[in-house]
């Protein structure tokens, strides 16, 4: 049986920044993941906003993480080599109830210590981009965009480049207290094994209420938000250089709006809607139309030919089943659940707030057992320049480094074999179509694949060794191909036997 | 009695009316065919009657080659009816590299008159053609 | 930096027949730019035959219709790199290339013919509900798996979209043992060729639905169902016509799209009617120099048409490259509400032209009208004519002339 220090259960950009934050110490960290890679719940369905924190109510842990989250956002980014961009955000209004709202959350983004909202008016909101809809707006100069799935790989990586192990493919089932001689330790079964640890972390997402009750904490009721999105072509992102929100609602939530990513496509969504299905990840008819009439209002650019994709995530939240009203972030430890920290309803803004979360979660850890420093620990996480953010002559040198750079693989991202090939051997071991395409942005064009799936696929048979059927697209049972067309001899004898 | 057929010799798709003599409920003589731009057209018509024949497209396994697979073709129709039991003729076929284009990897298939013929060259591997 | 004539992106059945055409007209100092390994594009992996009937008088298959080309190519040693991918093309005609065997290249050409053919459309560009599963190919990623890499991709198939490819599929696929259940079509015609619903679903008793479309995946890791409806005659489903069909794979064939990243970098313009660059009667683009042909300037029906496309584009590029301009071309071409995907949209009236376009919906016993002002240039008459085939009518320059737009008519 594999034995712990600490168990952070959930890969997603919580647990990847608890586990990259405890990595400063001398400790033997897991992180499980029940998917085969990080970043494959909500950690990678939401918009990528770097939140400036003016919608949440003063002196919610979420007002705190959010502020301190997004002012420390530039250091971190250049620790981790995360591609970020301090773009500002519109929230724009059409009409007076509009702008009382919006004045509504100015005041309480003041009072949360957000820097620099003021309220333009429209000449000034075509000056900061004519494509933005809108009659008035408050312009959020803190806000940011961010790649999350980048983010959460990067926290990840760091973590482990510190000594940190990731396992996947491992759904916790069951987490039992088992002291020895005196000493805090417990039992985490998953479908396949069973771990020891002494520490548990619940990082568990959508799932932290039943992980919440594996550790004798209450299975606190919470519920799903769903929104849908579209993303459009890089060609729309050329038109788009701002976040452009709608006036919150009554309640501070936002409906559809306008984002540009990092990488220059443009994300349209999400809606909102209760959902009862944990990984109700569908997207509909009715609500993809809803987010084309919308979105138009926000970004005068939408148009159908621009449309790459669809896809849905999901904000869990924590709620007062009596009132209704939805509750803040959960953090908590105590002596009666020793040797735990319990985040539940860790929903938006989660990636802002992921290492504020984190280091709070570790310090109740580092409280209690006042661990080594680790004298390796480097923030740092080597990065290598994207061929397609090279210049010709930066591609030149690179080409003739290592020719391997000279073969494009993906031809509307341009990414290389080189870098597929990095992604293929990450640290971290996801080995999906769908971990590649998060790490190098191959399949993620206009073509979806078209022309570069089949070379990816082929690659990681050949890297790993592996049988067509082995290959997975993203999921455990995601499997591409069902064998081959044409069996040699050997390879008919040998299934004929087995 | 009439039939109808698209004409599948070339890419305009003719649509073909054929006009039969009835023959106590079996297709008797071709009294009139109607609606075909070509000879082609007749004679497609005519044999689709007597006994429709097509060809097949599939691939061959190369051992060794750059390429896992080499495409083949009939170098005559088979009738339609034995598609399935030549199919089964060419999976069973595996060549090492190289292969080249115009070879014949079967000869007269199940005594049916036609050739399994590889339309496509495949080098062994690591030899490149620049 | 190298100095090429032409450069020709693309080294499928349009960039090769660009390169033997100006090869014999007398532009030699060509470099043929191909990101595969091998020449021939697409055509390597249609492996089925029906090639070649129009450009040689008789049926081959994809590959043996490529070799014939390549073939020449070799015999009159044209320059051509493999394993090379364009990155960058500028409106000086400065061409950024790279390769893993040529290394880093910059090559500026007198003239580049744009021939990188066209991409297919996926399941986000026409924004399919449901979940994502693996196991939803689009047709031509199937039949590269299935003919090149020899990879079954699924054994319990629906086919979305009735395009040729779709239908060449559901063949191959029944071939090599997998079970089509049908091929599902939004239009209430189909879209591919008659002779590839007679010989690909007819043959093998696949089942084609017309104005039925998916209108939700279901499955969280590999595909489980799709469900289908029938749609109304604006496309839209119909409640209460759900079906679901359990499946492991759904193949869509729902149209391609000419693959113009360069053509826009590079400044040229584009018609939307094509979704290519608008072009004159020698296929040269909005930027002088800078030709485009085959279908990465409109999708083709058949090869034998790209290739005399491409043909005709060499003769235009020759000249431009051996005279140093063409004649001006600012007289339009124009279609009725009937004519899609017209090509060329200008022309100069002193030289021949062949027009070329599709029906937007099946007619039958139609007349084609051209005509030039009050002039009829050219009639001619149809028994059926299909947005499946691409229409082409030749004109001489004798029966242009230099001033009043072209008027394209379907009439019946």
């Amino acid at each position: 049986m594999k034995s712990y220090e600490v168990m952070v259960i959930g890969a997603g950009v919580v647990g990847s920044a608890v586990a990259r934050e405890l990595s400063r110490y001398q400790l033997r960290i897991c992180v499980l993941e029940k998917e085969l890679d990080v970043a494959c719940g909500n950690s990678s369905r939401n918009t990528g906003m770097l939140h400036a924190g003016f919608t949440y109510k003063p002196g919610s842990l979420k007002a705190e993480c959010a502020v301190e989250g997004n002012q420390e956002f530039d250091q971190v980014a250049g620790e981790l080599g995360v591609p970020f961009k301090r773009t500002g955000k519109l929230v724009v209004g059409f009409t007076d109830h509009d702008r009382e709202n919006i004045l509504k959350y100015k005041a309480i983004g003041e009072e949360n210590g957000v820097k620099g909202m003021r309220m333009i008016d429209k000449e000034e909101i075509s000056r900061i981009d004519p494509n933005a809809g809108g009659e008035f707006a408050m312009f959020v100069p803190s806000s940011g965009i961010l790649d999350p799935m980048q983010y959460t790989i990067a926290l990840a990586e760091n973590a482990c480049q510190n000594g940190v192990e990731f396992q996947f493919g491992q759904r916790v089932v069951n987490i039992r207290r088992a002291d020895q001689a005196g000493q805090v330790r417990y039992l985490v079964e998953t479908e396949t094994d069973t771990f020891e640890t002494k520490w548990v972390i619940n990082c568990a997402g959508m799932y932290a209420s039943e992980i919440s009750e594996m550790l004798g904490y209450p299975n606190y009721p919470t519920k799903g938000f769903k929104g849908e999105y579209y993303v459009l072509d890089k060609k729309a992102g050329a038109f788009l250089s701002i976040p452009v929100y709608p006036a919150p609602n009554d309640k501070g939530g936002f409906s559809t709006h306008a984002t540009p990513t990092i990488d220059g496509n443009v994300l349209v969504g999400p809606d909102s809607y209760l959902t009862e299905g944990r990984e109700d990840y569908v997207v509909t008819k009715e609500h993809m139309d809803g987010l084309f009439a919308d979105g138009q209002k926000m970004f005068k650019q939408m148009r159908r030919e621009y449309f790459i994709r669809n896809f849905a995530g999901i904000r869990w939240k924590r709620y007062d089943p009596d009132t209704g009203s939805i509750l803040d972030f959960k953090l908590e430890s105590d002596d009666a659940h020793p040797n735990t920290v319990n985040l539940v309803g860790i929903e938006s803004p989660g990636v802002t707030c992921a290492l504020p979360l984190a280091r709070r979660a570790a310090a109740r850890l580092v409280e209690k057992e006042q661990p080594r420093k680790n004298p390796s620990f480097d923030p740092v996480r080597p990065v290598k320049k994207r061929f397609n953010e090279m210049s010709h002559e930066e591609q030149a040198q690179a080409v003739a480094r290592d020719p391997l750079y000279g073969e494009i693989v993906c031809r509307c991202e341009t990414v290389t074999r080189a870098e597929i090939l990095a992604a293929i051997h990450n640290p971290l071991g996801g080995h999906t179509v769908t971990g590649i395409k998060n790490r190098t942005r191959a399949t993620m064009g206009r073509c979806q694949g078209g022309y570069c799936e089949t070379r990816i696929t082929e690659m990681i048979e050949e890297e790993l060794g592996l049988k067509p059927e082995q290959v997975r697209f993203g999921r455990k049972d995601s499997y591409l191909f069902t064998g081959r067309v044409r069996e040699a001899e050997q390879d008919l004898k040998r299934s004929c036997e087995g | 009695m009439v039939r109808e057929f698209t004409c599948i010799m070339c890419p305009q798709g003719c649509d073909i009316r054929v006009e039969l003599a009835e023959d106590q409920g079996k297709n008797g003589k071709i009294l009139q065919i109607s609606g075909n731009k070509c000879p082609k057209g007749k004679e497609y018509v005519t044999q689709e009657i007597i006994n429709p024949v097509r060809n097949i497209a599939t691939s061959i396994l190369v051992e060794g080659g750059e390429l896992p697979l080499a495409s083949v073709r009939l170098t005559k129709p088979v009738p339609k009816a034995r598609i399935f039991d030549v199919m089964a003729e060419i999976r069973r076929i595996h060549v090492p590299a190289p292969v080249m284009e115009g070879e014949i990897v079967i000869h007269d298939c199940l005594g049916l008159g036609s050739d399994v013929m590889v339309t496509k060259t495949v080098e062994k591997e690591n030899s490149r053609s620049l | 930096m190298k100095q090429v004539d032409v450069v020709i992106i693309g080294g499928g059945p349009a960039g090769l027949a660009a390169a033997i055409q100006l090869y014999q007209k007398g532009v030699t100092n060509i470099l043929i730019l191909e990101r595969e390994k091998k020449l021939g594009g697409i055509l390597r992996q249609c492996i089925h035959d029906g090639f070649g009937l129009t450009r040689f008088g008789e049926t081959l298959s994809g590959p043996e219709y490529a070799s014939r080309f390549v073939r020449q190519v070799e015999e009159l040693k044209i320059p051509y790199l493999t394993d090379t991918t364009v990155l960058e093309l500028t409106r000086e005609r400065m061409v950024y290339a790279s390769s893993a065997v040529h290394g880093f290249l910059e090559i500026q050409a007198k003239a580049v013919v744009l021939a990188m053919g066209c991409r297919e459309r996926t399941r986000g560009a026409i924004s399919i509900p449901g979940t994502r599963p693996s196991g939803v190919y689009t047709a031509g990623v199937a039949q590269a798996y299935i003919n090149l890499k020899n990879k079954m991709v699924g054994k319990e198939v629906i086919i979305l979209g009735s395009g040729d490819i779709g239908m060449i599929m559901a063949r191959r696929m029944t071939l090599e043992g997998a079970h089509v259940q049908g091929v599902f079509e939004i239009q209430p015609y189909p879209s591919g060729l008659p002779r590839n619903i007679e010989q690909c679903l007819h043959d093998y008793q696949i089942p084609l639905y017309l104005s039925h479309s998916v209108t939700e995946i279901k499955g969280t890791d590999r595909l489980e169902s799709v469900v289908i409806s029938q749609v109304d005659e604006h496309l839209n489903p119909i409640p209460g016509t759900e079906k679901e069909y359990p499946c492991d794979t759904l193949i869509l064939s729902v149209g391609l799209i000419p693959e113009n990243e360069l053509t826009w970098m590079a400044g040229a313009r584009e018609d939307q009617g094509t979704k290519g660059a608008a072009v004159d009667e020698f296929y040269q683009t909005t930027v002088p120099g800078i030709f485009a042909a085959g279908n990465v300037l409109h999708v083709h029906d058949l090869v034998d048409f790209v290739s005399l496309e491409a043909e005709r584009l060499a003769d235009g590029a020759a000249r431009f490259v051996q005279e140093g301009d063409l004649p001006g071309s600012g007289l339009k071409v124009q279609g009725d509400g009937m004519v899609g995907q017209l090509v060329p949209t200008r022309f100069s009236g002193q030289e021949d032209v062949t027009v070329s376009f599709r029906v937007r919906r099946p007619v039958k016993n139609c007349t084609i009208m051209i005509c030039q002002g009050e002039k009829t240039v050219k009639q001619v008459k149809r028994a059926k004519a299909l947005p499946a085939e691409m229409i082409q009518i030749p004109l001489r320059a004798a029966d242009l002339k230099q001033e009043g737009d072209l008027e394209v008519k379907v009439v019946w």
